[in-house]
C-alpha cells in the first residue's frame, strides 16, 4: 500500500490525467443517460469537480480542495495556473479577431460596470452584516471582485487577516456561484454569441468561474469571455486599494 | 511538426504573460494585468500571418488543437482543487458578498450587450 501510494505521489500530473479521464467519462454518462442531455457534459464535470474539492477540503482541512490529498496533488498542477492558462491561450486559435474588435468598446465598459458593482454590492453586504470600517469594508468588497482582489487589497491598505480570509472566502463564493450559475442561467440572459460572452466576461471577471462557466454553457464561447475577464483582476487590484478605498474612507 | 505548435502556443503564452507582469508592475498593482488576453491577440495575429504565409501545415495545428480540447479536462481539475469548504463553511457575510453582486450583474448582461450590439449584426 505503501509502495503504491508514493507510486501514484511521484506520478501525480499522470494520475490527474486518468482521474479526470475517468470523472469527464462518468459526467459524460450522467449527463447523457441520466440528465437526457439538459446539463451538458462539462457543466456536470465541473461539479463533480466542485465536489471532490469539497470533500477534500473536508478529509484533509487545507486549502487546495482534492489536492490536498497526497496521491492526488497531480490534480493541483494539471488545474494549476500555468496549464490552465496555456489551454485558455490556445483557444484563441479559430477565434474571430474582427469579432473581438467589434465589441472591444463593451468589454471595457463591461469591466468598469463589473468591477464597480461587485464591489459596491459586496460592501454593502459587509455594512449589513456589521463591519463599519473603511479597511473592513474596502477588503470585502474587493473580495467580492475576485479572490485575488481581495486578499492584494487587504494587505496594501493593512486589513486584520480575519479580514483577508473572509474576502477570499467571498471571492471563491464569486466563482463557485458563477461556475455553477451561469449554465443554467444561459438563455435568459442571452449568453449565446461571442459578442454577450465577452461582456459577460467582463462584468464577473473571476477568471476560473468565467471559464469554468462558458465552458459548461459553450466552449467556443470561451476565448471570448476570457480575453476580457483577463483584464479584471488586474483592474480591480488597481482601483480597489486607491479610488475605492479614498471614496469609502472619505464616506465612513 | 506537432512541437512547431506548441512550441508557437509557448510563444505567445510567454510574450502575452511577461507583458501583463510588466504592465502590473508598471501600474504598481502586484498582478498580471491581461496578459491571457494579450497571449491570446498575439496567437491569433502569429496565426493569421502564418496561414498566409502557407507555413501553418496540419501537424503544427494539432499542436495547437491538442491543448484547446484539452481546456476541458483542465478546468475540471482546476475546480477539483478550489477551495470550495472554505466558501460553503465561511458564514452568511462571505456567501452573500459572494452571490449577491453575481446575481445582479447576471441581470446587466442582456441590457448591455444590446445597448452594444455590434452595427453588422442589426
Amino acid at each position: 500500500m505503501e509502495i503504491l501510494l508514493k507510486f501514484l505521489e511521484k506520478n501525480g500530473l499522470v494520475v490527474a490525467f486518468l482521474v479526470v479521464g475517468i470523472l469527464i467519462m462518468v459526467a459524460d454518462r450522467v449527463s447523457k443517460r441520466l440528465l437526457f442531455s439538459k446539463i451538458p457534459t462539462p457543466a456536470v464535470a465541473i461539479i463533480f469537480g466542485l465536489v471532490l474539492a469539497y470533500v477534500g477540503g473536508v478529509i484533509t482541512g487545507g486549502e487546495k480542495g482534492i489536492a490536498d490529498v497526497k496521491f492526488l496533488a497531480g490534480m493541483g498542477q494539471l488545474g494549476g495556473s500555468m496549464f490552465r492558462d496555456f489551454a485558455i491561450v490556445s483557444t484563441a486559435f479559430g477565434a474571430s479577431i474582427l469579432l473581438m474588435r467589434k465589441s472591444g468598446l463593451v468589454g471595457a465598459i463591461s469591466l468598469m460596470i463589473g468591477i464597480v458593482v461587485a464591489f459596491f454590492v459586496g460592501l454593502s453586504v459587509a455594512w449589513v452584516m456589521g463591519y463599519h470600517d473603511a479597511v473592513s469594508l474596502t477588503t470585502i468588497g474587493a473580495g467580492a471582485c475576485t479572490y485575488i482582489v481581495g486578499p492584494v487589497t487587504g494587505a496594501a491598505i493593512g486589513a486584520s487577516s480575519e479580514v483577508i480570509a473572509l474576502s477570499i472566502a467571498t471571492g471563491v463564493v464569486k466563482a463557485t456561484v458563477v461556475a455553477i450559475a451561469t449554465p443554467l442561467l444561459a438563455k435568459r440572459i442571452g449568453l449565446d454569441n461571442p459578442h454577450a460572452a465577452m461582456v459577460f466576461g467582463g462584468i464577473m471577471g473571476t477568471n476560473a468561474g468565467v471559464m469554468a462557466g462558458l465552458a459548461a454553457t459553450d466552449p467556443k464561447l470561451v476565448p471570448y469571455g476570457a480575453l476580457t475577464a483577463t483584464f479584471y483582476t488586474g483592474l480591480g487590484c488597481l482601483l480597489c486599494p486607491s479610488v475605492f478605498y479614498l471614496i469609502i474612507r472619505t464616506i465612513v | 511538426m506537432v512541437i512547431y505548435g506548441v512550441a508557437l502556443l509557448a510563444f505567445c503564452y510567454l510574450v502575452g504573460q511577461i507583458f501583463g507582469e510588466y504592465l502590473g508592475s508598471w501600474l504598481g498593482v502586484e498582478a498580471n494585468v491581461g496578459g491571457v488576453g494579450f497571449a491570446m491577440l498575439l496567437l491569433i495575429v502569429v496565426n493569421s500571418w502564418l496561414e498566409k504565409q502557407g507555413k501553418l501545415d496540419s501537424l503544427t495545428q494539432s499542436g495547437i488543437q491538442f491543448w484547446n480540447q484539452m481546456y476541458i479536462p483542465i478546468i475540471v481539475a482546476m475546480a477539483s482543487t478550489q477551495n470550495v469548504k472554505l466558501a460553503v463553511s465561511s458564514g452568511a457575510v462571505a456567501v452573500l458578498a459572494g452571490a449577491l453582486p453575481v446575481l445582479l450583474c447576471y441581470f446587466t448582461i442582456p441590457y448591455l450587450t444590446k445597448a452594444f450590439k455590434p452595427s453588422t449584426e442589426q
